[in-house]
């Protein structure tokens, strides 16, 4: 399934989308561009992922910089990374890091949804390699980056460590990955479900199953499993009374574990 | 099973910000993008060589502590050739004997401000700005623009067509980018024209601001370098249609009569212009890939001194919101990225703009009470030093929640 959505100009609106390759109907583009439209407004449904996209984001960005002997304040600081995103959505991640400089491929398992990602991405004038894909198969074709990142989707999938083990095999020899999840405990029953999706409404309900919510040591298990070592743990909690969010040592919610697969493996 | 996406060739943006202004505010805004890798294309309805001329903007503007300490972070500071140090402002009431006054050394030791002419100011601007990476276009100016969800599409007068992720209105007061946008303002007009001025004096002026409380409104002494002062003189509308349009000599002796001998002999030297006075503000500051910054956004009373401050605020907080989303490439005017500027800098507006509003009531001609009060209060403040404290952070700009530009700090994480 190909749509031609890049030869638009940026000034039509996703909706108003002129789709000049056969294979797509324009009522399908039109329903990407609505599905986009919908991710990438920070008040839709999508609002909780708006809240913490600068926090992981920068987390993100210093931990390659770093790695790449770069500083965030250069111009493009992410120059020569070579990214994976894995699960992408609609890209709120992948392009930001793009427009930072990186190589960024973006796969997600929905066709629909990657659709929706190009769609965003032409708009803004971002280049991003979207793939409608999963990680098994990606891997399977031998491709491997300097940074693999699998944020916010073991709790959404059915078989986890199929997915950590390909994401794992992704990471090149001296790269690292990046996994961001819940943790699975009383508190995130509380505030993650209870509070984000029934009281407050920063995602949909149904978003999230407690049940498949990694602990901090069964994730790194999946990671030191796929041959790489974990370097850092580092939580996202809210505080209510500033209403914002911020990296802490708490983990007991949401949290992001940074690995790194040495050389000579 | 795998779904290639095509990718072709990506429009692109011609720039990310077009600021529509180069005012002292907009050329401000767009030096501090800059600096932080923000691409920026200003466009200005006016020759440099006109506005650059000593004779185009006869004016001094009180540069308050934060905004100088905001020019020194973005290096316009060093380029604007002279300055003189606001050490001590004296308020009056009429003829009152009480007076307050405020001197620099006994609250905190570091001057109120400055003042700078206005001339000054642009050319420092002006050099400042050649060494960044803007693009200035002038004569130029937008004639219109459409939205779309990702940037704004501006069409020049031209002819040229610029794509940009934002634009910025910076063109004043009458701003015709923002009645473009369809943003309103509230506001009224004073029974009051501003009189600007420059004098020479005998006697050295000591760097002391003087702000008088006459019966048409207040009249303010400001000090210029050398034996010079700017006069800001308030006056009803048909007396200062008179006043201008005054004989060298007869002028003199009107502005004797309110001026005093304290500095000796002075005489006027340069033009004299009159502007009306207005109080106005926009009902919002910001729009879809829009926000209004400056005089556009707010006028108000030249009371207190603050118009320009408060513009220098705006540009100093609109870009630190744009470059914190810019530096982690996150959209740099998504709504969350306009709201967070509009939520900070329009309560600032607001308030700045009632308390120069009540000052000036409260110092309208009134009958007795009030007038006693006033002056009574005048000589109250003088004894508290707390109260005298507020308002010196007030004149200084140091209230609220500041931009790191104006605490002096770079922008850049």
């Amino acid at each position: 399934m190909t749509a031609n959505a890049a030869t638009r100009s940026p000034q039509q609106s996703p909706g108003s989308l002129d789709a000049n390759a056969g294979s797509v109907d324009a009522d399908e583009v039109a329903r990407f561009g609505n599905l986009s439209q919908d991710w990438w407004n920070p008040t839709g449904s999508m609002r909780a992922l708006h809240q913490i996209n600068p926090l992981r984001i920068g987390y993100v960005r210093d931990l390659l910089c770093e790695q790449l002997g770069s500083t965030p304040k250069d111009p493009s600081p992410l120059t020569g990374a070579a990214i994976l995103d894995v699960g992408c959505g609609a890209g709120l991640l992948a392009e930001p890091l793009a427009r930072l400089g990186a190589n960024v491929t973006g796969i997600d398992a929905s066709p629909e949804m990657i659709q929706a990602a190009q769609i965003h991405a032409d708009g803004t004038a971002t280049s991003v390699d979207y793939r409608a894909t999963t990680a098994e198969n990606l891997a399977a074709s031998g491709k491997t980056f300097d940074a693999v990142l699998v944020m916010e989707l073991v709790e959404h999938v059915a078989d986890v460590d199929s997915l950590m083990t390909a994401c794992c095999r992704m990471v090149r020899p001296g790269g690292v990955m990046i996994a961001a999840t819940l943790n699975r405990t009383a508190r995130s029953l509380v505030f993650g479900i209870g509070a984000a999706e029934y009281v407050l409404g920063w995602a949909p309900r149904g978003t999230h199953d407690w049940r498949k919510f990694l602990r901090p040591s069964e994730l790194g298990g999946h990671i030191r499993g796929g041959g790489l070592t974990v370097t850092d743990l580092t939580g996202i909690t809210y505080s209510p009374i500033a209403r914002e969010w911020k990296l802490s040592r708490d983990v007991g919610i949401n949290y992001m574990v940074a690995a790194k697969k040495t050389l000579g493996d | 099973m795998e779904f290639p996406v095509e990718t072709g060739e990506i429009p692109g943006f011609d720039t990310d910000v077009l600021v529509v202004g180069g005012g002292l505010v907009g050329q401000s805004l767009a030096i501090a993008l800059a600096q932080a890798g923000v691409s920026v294309h200003v466009v200005d309805r006016a020759v440099p060589e006109t506005t650059l001329a000593p004779e185009h903007d006869g004016r001094a503007s009180a540069i308050s502590f934060a905004s100088q300490q905001m020019l020194r972070a973005i290096g316009v500071w060093n380029d604007i050739a002279e300055s003189q140090p606001i050490l001590g402002i004296r308020v009056t009431d009429r003829n009152s004997p009480l007076h307050i006054h405020f001197d620099h050394k006994g609250l905190g030791g570091e001057p109120f401000g400055a003042m700078v002419e206005n001339r000054h100011m642009r050319l420092g601007l002006h050099t400042t700005l050649k060494r960044t990476t803007v693009r200035n276009t002038a004569p130029e100016s937008l004639k219109s623009f459409v939205t779309n969800p990702f940037g704004v599409e501006a069409t020049l007068e031209s002819g040229d067509v610029v794509h940009a992720r934002m634009l910025v209105a910076a063109d004043g007061a009458r701003s015709q980018t923002r009645d473009m946008a369809g943003i309103g303002t509230r506001g009224w007009s004073y029974d009051q024209w501003g009189i600007v001025t420059t004098v020479a004096h005998e006697r050295p002026h000591e760097g002391i601001a003087h702000e008088r409380f006459l019966n048409p409104g207040p009249f303010a002494i400001l000090p210029l370098t050398g034996n010079r002062s700017s006069l800001v003189w308030t006056e009803a509308p048909a007396m200062a249609a008179e006043m201008v349009k005054l004989g060298d000599e007869r002028f003199g002796e009107e502005l004797r009569a309110r001026f005093g001998d304290f500095l000796g002999e002075i005489r006027t030297i340069g033009p004299r212009w009159r502007y009306p006075l207005h109080l106005r503000l926009a009902d919002s500051y910001v729009a879809d890939r829009f926000a209004l910054v400056g005089d556009a956004a707010h006028a108000m009373h030249p009371i207190a001194g603050q118009g320009l401050n408060l513009g220098l605020r705006d540009a100093a907080a609109l870009a630190e919101v744009i470059v914190d989303a810019h530096r982690l490439g996150l959209d740099i005017a998504s709504a969350d990225v306009l709201a967070r500027y509009e939520r900070w800098r329009r309560l600032d507006g607001l308030t700045l703009l009632s308390v120069t509003d009540g000052l000036n009531k409260l110092f309208a001609p009134n009958s007795g009470p009030v007038a006693w009060a006033r002056d009574f209060g005048l000589a109250a403040v003088n004894q508290m030093p707390p109260v005298k404290q507020f308002f010196v952070n007030h004149a200084r700009g140091t209230v609220g929640k500041l931009p790191k530009l104006l605490r002096g700090e770079q922008i850049a994480p």
